[in-house]
């Protein structure tokens, strides 16, 4: 068996959920993960025995290329404020900014991979006036930038691979590292934003519970209505790309199913979408946010004979939290 | 006397760092410094104020929903929307999973792995603790995670995704289940009864519930003490004198967990000299006179933000205050306001590792017997939410328990939108700097006297007081 790959997982400006969330991989689960990738974790800050000194030499020999790293993972977006001083985030023990520590590491690494949203483009940690001044690695929001720039490689020569969304789905890590471990991860595995193709080549429609009642503009109105979330409850599952309701969160769900829109958390800048999140902005009656691929002419052409076309089973349960009307095979009415 | 620098400290949540002032073998005075600030409060304000159920769970990605619920709860507040008996019920169970869930992560996979570490080599327990608890190789990991990620699959069907749902909504919940789904999560429920009672206690949750005294206890422990795994902890506290450890002489607070239209599940109050009392909401305050803020000390529902890093401070965790006086919470003092006798006992002398941790265990056993009973109480057919109606003007205060103890969010809304949003987490509390009176905080007050081995520069004893708290340092200062 050829060496292991080491791997080293920093956070900064994060809330640590993309870890929480990685702890439930399920078949593969995380540790059978780890053994078929062959890594070896040098530190995770959850989940590793060392503490304090131990764990600073570690990470201190890293950063000086003392130690070699195969991939490192950043939780958490770039902390710069204030001021550009970094104060925001000190790395805990060594009265520096955290950013430059994190620099220093992917300096060395042969792979760097941004955990989520805020360590991809700044995410939540971004929101409102930003006055922490977070970015991602190699994105400020859409711009690219960040604090390692756009024309970082890492040491095997990829970008910095951007596994998008608040949080991950721990499907969308441990497929990453699988790949990557196999040898299998090429540029052309990722997207226009260098996240994982395996993921973001669906939009989060594709496979929604609720597509008949898109495709009648069938309409949820309130909370928890059974009906389509896009034309007043600011879904955005048909410009969203990740493959939520494809690939089941906690053995079954995913926010469709939970009732309530998709945000597109995979997206930068999906932390200010200019507004309410639970509202679909409209002009004219007509939803802003359509399908970014489709003539708008069209979709409204076609939303209106859907409409005029809507079965009385799809009008009458969009509205409603469970169904009045079920389908029904008229066979065996004898008719 | 010399000073001890222990960062990064790990296998808490989030970023840590603590001060140690030693002199000879013991620790004199302890600073804790919560180094990272992101700003929530202030990313709130001219939001929508239903925008508060997005931002509010990303705080933590651990305590998700517990920052959910007291969203939910401030958007309640100031909208005078009520829930339905159903809604209650679906909240609580999904609450329910996050912290039972937390419990147990902090115990297999933060606190345990300590006792691995080669400092205890000379312990008759050591080889075996190695085997099963040495962090993410121990054969503890491997049975827990997969019993984890099954008890989740609830959060799957009721939650939709943990963590940062946007299930749980003012009025309720917005996923209404069936009577099949039901039935489905009473097996996903027993699944996880049986983990319970096969690894982690090698006894129903019924006799751990009932267990009255640490005698009682160790007396439950010692047959147990190499099938189970709470067992395994019992007696290597007794052996290792924990119940003597992390020592806390302090009022504890709880807000009171699982609410429904009667009250909730653990009751709301106080309690200190080993007697209940009431809980004065009015009388908290936050003070940051050795923080980097500046501003005076405030109720939370008239507190403001203002990060200041030429301010004379140590840390960015504000120092919030109950009365004037440090408080400290968890599932300990849950348990003591809410009097149960082996928690009452278990803290005779004071608050201690062994009392924090042997809580949060009960608590498994408490509430896992309680979701059982929450799961059989919802009507598939009447409503799971009030439709909620947004606040246009006004204030409310949502109060709630996550694992890790009190969680509070003060919102002030005006015309749709938030004027002024405030949170106080239950590390907050626990792990808060000095106050303008140089009173110390929980944390700081229980380092005080900790013995350090020779030689030692990551005091053992410290690495237990620290995560005995199941510090959550995202939340601290969000």
């Amino acid at each position: 068996m050829s060496a292991p790959l080491s791997l080293v997982w920093l956070q900064s400006g994060g809330c640590g959920g993309c870890t929480l969330s990685l702890l439930g991989a399920d078949a593969p689960d995380l540790l059978a993960t780890l053994a078929a990738a062959n890594v070896d974790v040098l530190w995770h800050p959850s989940l590793s025995e060392a503490s304090g000194a131990e764990a600073r030499t570690l990470l201190a020999d890293i950063a000086g290329g003392r130690r070699k790293v195969d991939i490192v993972c950043l939780e958490g977006s770039v902390i710069n404020g204030p001021a550009g001083s970094g104060r925001f985030h000190m790395a805990a023990g060594t009265g520096e900014p955290m950013r430059d520590l994190v620099a220093a590491i992917c300096a060395r690494a042969g792979v760097v991979i941004a955990v989520g949203s805020c360590a991809a483009f700044g995410g939540i940690t971004a929101g409102g006036d930003n006055h922490v001044e977070a970015t991602g690695l190699s994105y400020d929001g859409t711009a690219p930038g960040g604090l390692l720039g756009p024309d970082f490689r890492g040491q095997g020569g990829l970008p910095v691979v951007n596994i998008a969304g608040c949080p991950i789905h721990p499907g969308w890590f441990t497929d990453t590292l699988l790949q990557y471990a196999a040898g299998a991860l090429t540029r052309e595995d990722l997207d226009e934003w260098e996240r994982p193709l395996a993921y973001t080549a669906h939009l989060v429609h594709h496979g929604c519970a609720r597509n008949e009642f898109y495709e009648f503009k069938a309409s949820a109105e309130t909370p928890g209505d059974m009906g389509c979330m896009m034309e007043n409850l600011g879904c955005k599952g048909t410009q969203a790309r990740a493959d939520c309701n494809i690939r089941a969160w906690n053995g079954s769900g995913s926010c469709l199913d939970g009732n309530y829109a998709c945000i597109n958390c995979t997206a930068p800048g999906f932390e200010e979408p200019g507004h309410a999140f639970a509202v679909t902005p409209k002009v004219g009656g007509i939803p802003i946010g359509l399908p970014t691929d489709m003539p708008k002419a069209w979709f409204v052409a076609l939303a209106s004979l859907s409409k005029a076309a809507t079965p009385k089973r799809l009008r009458e349960n969009a509205t409603r939290a469970t169904p009045s009307v079920l389908p029904h095979d008229k066979r065996r009415d004898g008719k | 006397m010399s000073r001890l620098i222990v960062g990064p400290f790990n296998r808490v949540e989030g970023d840590l760092e603590v001060q140690l002032d030693v002199s000879g073998d013991a620790v004199v005075g302890a600073r804790v410094v919560s180094p990272l600030y992101r700003g929530f409060e202030a990313m709130l304000v001219g939001k929508p104020a239903g925008d508060a159920l997005v931002y509010a769970p990303r705080i933590c990605g651990i305590c998700s929903v517990s920052q959910s619920v007291a969203a939910a709860g401030a958007l309640q507040g100031a909208s005078g929307v009520v829930a339905p008996v159903n809604g209650h019920l679906a909240v609580n169970l999904v609450h329910a999973v996050e912290n039972i869930a937390d419990h147990l992560t902090h115990f297999y996979l933060f606190f345990m792995p300590d006792f691995a570490r080669a400092v205890y080599a000379g312990e008759g327990w050591y080889a075996a603790t190695v085997e099963r608890f040495t962090a993410l190789k121990g054969s503890a990991s491997a049975d827990f995670l997969p019993a984890r990620t099954g008890f989740m699959a609830l959060m799957g069907i009721l939650a939709g995704k943990w963590p940062h749902t946007l299930a749980i909504q003012p009025g309720g919940s917005t996923r209404a289940v069936s009577r099949a789904e039901i039935a489905r999560m009473g097996g996903m429920l027993q699944g996880f009864r049986r983990f319970l009672e096969r690894v982690t206690f090698a006894d129903t949750l019924e006799n751990v519930a009932a267990l009255a005294s640490r005698d009682a206890l160790l007396a439950w422990a010692e047959p147990r003490a190499t099938t189970g795994d709470f067992a395994r902890f019992v007696m290597l506290s007794q052996g290792l004198g924990l119940n003597q450890l992390g020592r806390t002489h302090i009022r504890h607070m709880s807000f009171g967990a699982y609410h429904d239209s009667d009250g909730h599940l653990f009751a709301r109050g106080t309690f200190a000299d080993g007697a209940p009392g009431p809980l004065p909401l009015n009388r908290i305050a936050e003070d940051v006179a050795h923080a980097w803020y500046q501003g005076a000390p405030a109720h939370p529902a008239a507190g403001q933000t203002r990060p200041d890093v030429s301010a004379d401070g140590y840390s960015w965790c504000k120092a919030p205050r109950l009365d004037g006086q440090v408080a400290e919470v968890g599932a300990l003092s849950r348990q003591l306001v809410a009097g149960h006798a082996l928690a009452l006992d278990c803290a005779r002398g004071g608050a201690n590792v062994e009392a924090r941790v042997a809580a949060r265990m009960l608590e498994v056993a408490l509430v896992v017997s309680e979701m059982e009973r929450w799961l059989a109480a919802i009507d598939p057919a009447a409503p799971f939410i009030t439709h909620p109606i947004d606040p246009a003007d006004g204030a409310g205060a949502g109060l709630t328990e996550a694992a890790r103890g009190s969680l509070g969010h003060w919102l002030q809304a005006d015309q749709g939108r938030i004027a002024n949003y405030q949170i106080i987490a239950p590390t907050t509390w626990n792990f808060s700097p000095r106050d303008a009176a140089g009173v110390p905080g929980p944390l700081e007050q229980a380092l005080q006297g900790a013995p350090i081995r020779t030689g030692e520069t990551e005091p053992v004893a410290v690495q237990h007081i620290v995560r005995s708290f199941d510090p959550c340092m995202v939340c601290t200062v969000h």
